[in-house]
């Protein structure tokens, strides 16, 4: 379906390290800039329990300093080099990504080596570090529609698996030093790292400079996170606000099963373009919400569909019991029509990304995760156009939304639907 | 990459950058109508205008203009500003004529009543969703302060009451002069036929009738006010401030970004170091904004309530630390490595490319490629910097603040 004159064609190579961190790649020459993601096994499941936000923490202690620069020539270094960065903790990882002209692909290379490996994590900077991250929990409670989507997220999952990254004010205020050089030692290794790069750079040059930084990382051995059962806590949060905020979640599979791209594409029809299911009903012929969504966030052994609503407290009732009758609606199947505009939407959406190495790094190491290799662009799309609205309906008969999670916040309570 | 333009006989001009190696192409519908042309009776119509354009024309259905754009895996959107309104789409180079021709069908919308009736509902929840959210409504409120009556001090949402008693047939008439093809340009970039553009646009726009448009550009006679909200259930405080800065007729504004980006770049700024990297504020930065006769600096800390008035303080030290010392050498060579960069990379993308060579136009009708901009952003010396700094003080600014402290001892 992606004629091969839109897609050019992009070998991804990998290489292992011996000490099991993996370097995937994706060259072209046809950019300036490179990007790259670098994933390593340090995610707020693994943070103790009396030590909620430590991952967090870490990540950002990580970035005063490290090496041979100090906190102000890490930062000042990496913006020579033109590098746009951003850092983020996830449930099993934290990532750092970084974009820049290829030109300064190598050196910028050079200093996040410095940063997962050598971090000096500065006693005199725990404090600052500390107050970074309680600035952004408290952010976060100004924030309705982000703070609806972190409770719906602990509601729908099991323990560790439903926390927020940003951890708690206790598990903050309490982490040491020694907690953070501890949990750095034990996390930051190279089992389970991912190295993505994409863009314009030489493979056998890159491998080379990868062995030459990363090499001599040595191994730690760690368990992994168990999963707990999570405590009741009440489905609707009173907040003095004018919009009330309405989050339901259900399961679905994860990136890795082979019902992946089935469950996504039931998703799309729901939530994806302007003609979809919940912005037509929920929106386009009631005009109840402004904002309604649904998406299908993964992780590598679970998966769930998060819906989104946000309207006035008068007409919220009505906005979640549409909402609802949409997701119960799925059931039913999807028809030709609304798939064939959601393989349009992907299709071009394939071809796009190409068009940014950011996205094209990100993506490799996110396919390594989850799968152990790399699909090309081409596969991909394959596999959407070889998709039918038949093989959709059959997952959703295996699979019909169950199993809700309802969540509100808002200045007055709604009444949840009666689920058979 | 080459630059294209056309003029058709109605005055509507087509502009593109061409880039055979792109795989995408960007084209939009560039409207000179925003906020600042608006009056009281009609506050807010630009922005529900922006809504009502996707809501059909006597060809075409609500649902089919929604139906239509997702067929063709077009990302697609558009924006209201306070002096644009922008509809845009994204596709493969083979969707060109079918975009071209939804796009400039919407342009001419029905503006049905009761499509009129319905999207209302949708605006006012949006006015309603962005008052829960940090500033509450105070971006609004500090340029009312700053600039009084002048048209960049109005709102782009509007208020609940405006929107609500606004009638189609205000609509019609904005929409007739302010729609009008002198007013209006297309813009596109990437894997872009020119020829087919031009030609397509001709048969769709070329009998839409011409209407004399004027916008007043009146000088900007700011005040430096000073302005406290207590916001009780905010859990962080907020200060925003805003000051004059070069307008985008200016050729300071190149200099002008760079100083925002040496003070108040989110990282490695000296509010970043001030402030952001000790943890004293969840974030402390200042941008650059141009508009016709107008320029802001502009800006924002948010924080701890109980850390508030020092941050303001440190603020307001950095601001006059900047004007009485200037910047340095090492500050503005990391400044101009940093913004480059953002130039390169945010080019690669057809889509990015649409705004540049579509806001250039709007702005100065000028085409301005990469290279011109990365020059202009060498060009800047520290003598640049001083000056607009000498000429537009940043400690001459209005300032809000919000949030749970009930008193404010400036």
């Amino acid at each position: 379906m992606v004629p091969a004159t839109q897609v050019q064609q992009r070998n991804a190579q990998t290489h292992q390290l011996a000490n099991g961190l993996v370097l995937v790649g994706e060259p072209t020459d046809a950019v300036q800039s490179a990007a790259l993601s670098l994933l390593v096994p340090s995610g707020y499941s693994n943070d103790p329990v009396d030590r909620l936000g430590l991952s967090s923490l870490l990540c950002d202690m990580v970035l005063r300093g490290a090496g041979e620069r100090d906190s102000r020539a890490l930062i000042n270094d990496l913006e020579v080099l033109g590098v746009e960065r951003g850092e983020s903790v996830g449930v099993s990882q934290t990532t750092f990504s970084a974009a820049t002209v290829a030109t300064n692909l190598e050196e910028a290379l050079g200093v996040y080596a410095d940063i997962v490996r050598r971090p000096h994590l500065p006693e005199n900077q725990l404090e600052a570090g500390k107050l970074v991250c309680l600035q952004e929990l408290h952010g976060v409670d100004d924030e309705p529609s982000q703070r609806l989507m972190l409770e719906l997220r602990r509601r729908t999952y099991a323990q560790p698996w439903g926390r927020s990254s940003l951890g708690d004010e206790s598990g903050i205020t309490g982490s040491t030093s020694t907690d953070v050089r501890d949990y750095w030692s034990r996390h930051f290794r190279p089992q389970g790292a991912i190295l993505g790069v994409a863009g314009n750079f030489d493979w056998d040059r890159l491998v080379g400079r990868v062995e030459e930084l990363f090499a001599d990382w040595e191994s730690t051995d760690i368990p992994p996170a168990v999963e707990l059962p999570n405590e009741e806590l009440p489905t609707h949060i009173l907040q003095e606000s004018n919009q009330c905020h309405i989050g339901i979640a259900f399961p679905s599979v994860p990136y890795r099963d082979p019902d992946y791209l089935r469950a996504w594409a039931a998703v799309g029809v729901l939530s994806g373009g302007m003609s979809s299911r919940l912005f037509t009903e929920v929106r386009e012929k009631r005009g109840l919400c402004y904002t309604v969504n649904a998406s299908l966030q993964t992780q590598r052994e679970r998966a769930r569909v998060l819906c989104y609503a946000g309207t006035t407290a008068e007409r919220a009732q009505e906005t979640l019991d549409v909402t609802f009758a949409e997701l119960i609606k799925l059931r039913d199947g999807v028809e030709q029509g609304e798939l064939d505009r959601l393989k349009a939407r992907i299709k071009s959406g394939l071809i796009m990304q190409q068009e940014s190495t950011s996205s094209r790094s990100g993506a490799i190491a996110r396919d390594w995760y989850h799968l152990g290799r790399i699909r090309s662009l081409e596969e991909v799309g394959g596999q959407v156009d070889a998709m039918t609205s038949q093989d959709i309906n059959e997952f959703l008969q295996a699979h019909p939304p169950s199993d809700f999670t309802f969540v509100t916040l808002g200045p007055a309570e709604l009444e949840l639907p009666k689920v058979e | 990459m080459k630059f294209l333009s056309h003029t058709l006989d109605n005055g509507l001009e087509i502009v593109a950058e061409q880039n055979d190696a792109a795989h995408s192409l960007g084209v939009g519908f560039f409207v000179r109508a925003g906020a600042r042309d608006e009056t009281d009776e009609i506050a807010g119509v630009s922005h529900f205008l922006e809504h009502m354009v996707f809501k059909g024309t006597p060809r075409r259905s609500a649902e089919d203009v929604n139906r239509e754009f997702d067929e063709l895996g077009a990302h697609y959107n558009a924006f209201t500003s306070e002096e644009n309104t922008v509809y845009y789409a994204a596709v493969l180079p083979e969707y060109q004529d079918p975009t071209i021709d939804l796009l400039a069908d919407i342009m001419r919308p029905s503006l049905r009543e009761d499509d009129f009736q319905m999207e209302k509902k949708v605006i006012i929840e949006e006015i309603q969703m962005y008052a829960d959210q940090p500033p509450f409504g105070m971006d609004d409120k500090i340029k009312e302060i700053h600039y009084g009556t002048h048209p960049l001090a109005r709102s782009v949402l509007g208020t609940v009451d405006t929107v609500s008693a606004l009638s189609t047939d205000q609509m019609h008439q904005y929409f007739t002069s302010r729609y009008s093809p002198g007013n209006v340009f297309v813009s596109a970039a990437g894997k872009v036929d020119f020829d087919a553009l031009v030609k397509q646009v001709t048969e769709c726009c070329g009998d839409w009738e011409s209407q004399p448009i004027s916008r007043d550009i009146p000088p900007v006679d700011s005040k430096a006010t000073f302005h406290h909200v207590y916001r009780e259930s905010a859990s962080q405080q907020y200060i925003l401030q805003l000051a004059d800065a070069p307008a985008s007729e200016n050729k300071d504004r190149f200099a002008a970004k760079l100083m925002a980006t040496m003070l108040g770049d989110d990282s490695g700024s000296r509010m970043y170091w001030e402030m952001v990297d000790p943890g004293l504020a969840e974030s402390a930065s200042v941008g650059h904004y141009e508009y016709l006769g107008a320029g802001m600096f502009f800006s924002w800390i948010s924080c701890d309530p109980g850390a508030s008035a020092a941050n303001y303080q440190r603020a307001a030290q950095l601001q006059e630390q900047a004007e009485q010392d200037g910047f340095t050498a090492e500050e503005l060579r990391q400044a101009q490595s940093k913004v480059k960069a953002r130039v390169v990379l945010g080019s690669e993308r057809p889509r990015n490319r649409l705004f540049n060579v579509g806001g250039n136009w709007m702005q100065r009708r000028e085409y301005r490629s990469v290279a011109d901009d990365l020059a202009s952003v060498d060009a800047v010396t520290l003598d640049d910097v001083h000056r607009v700094l000498a000429e537009y003080p940043l400690t001459r600014h209005s300032t809000v603040v919000i949030g749970p402290l009930e008193e404010w001892a400036e």
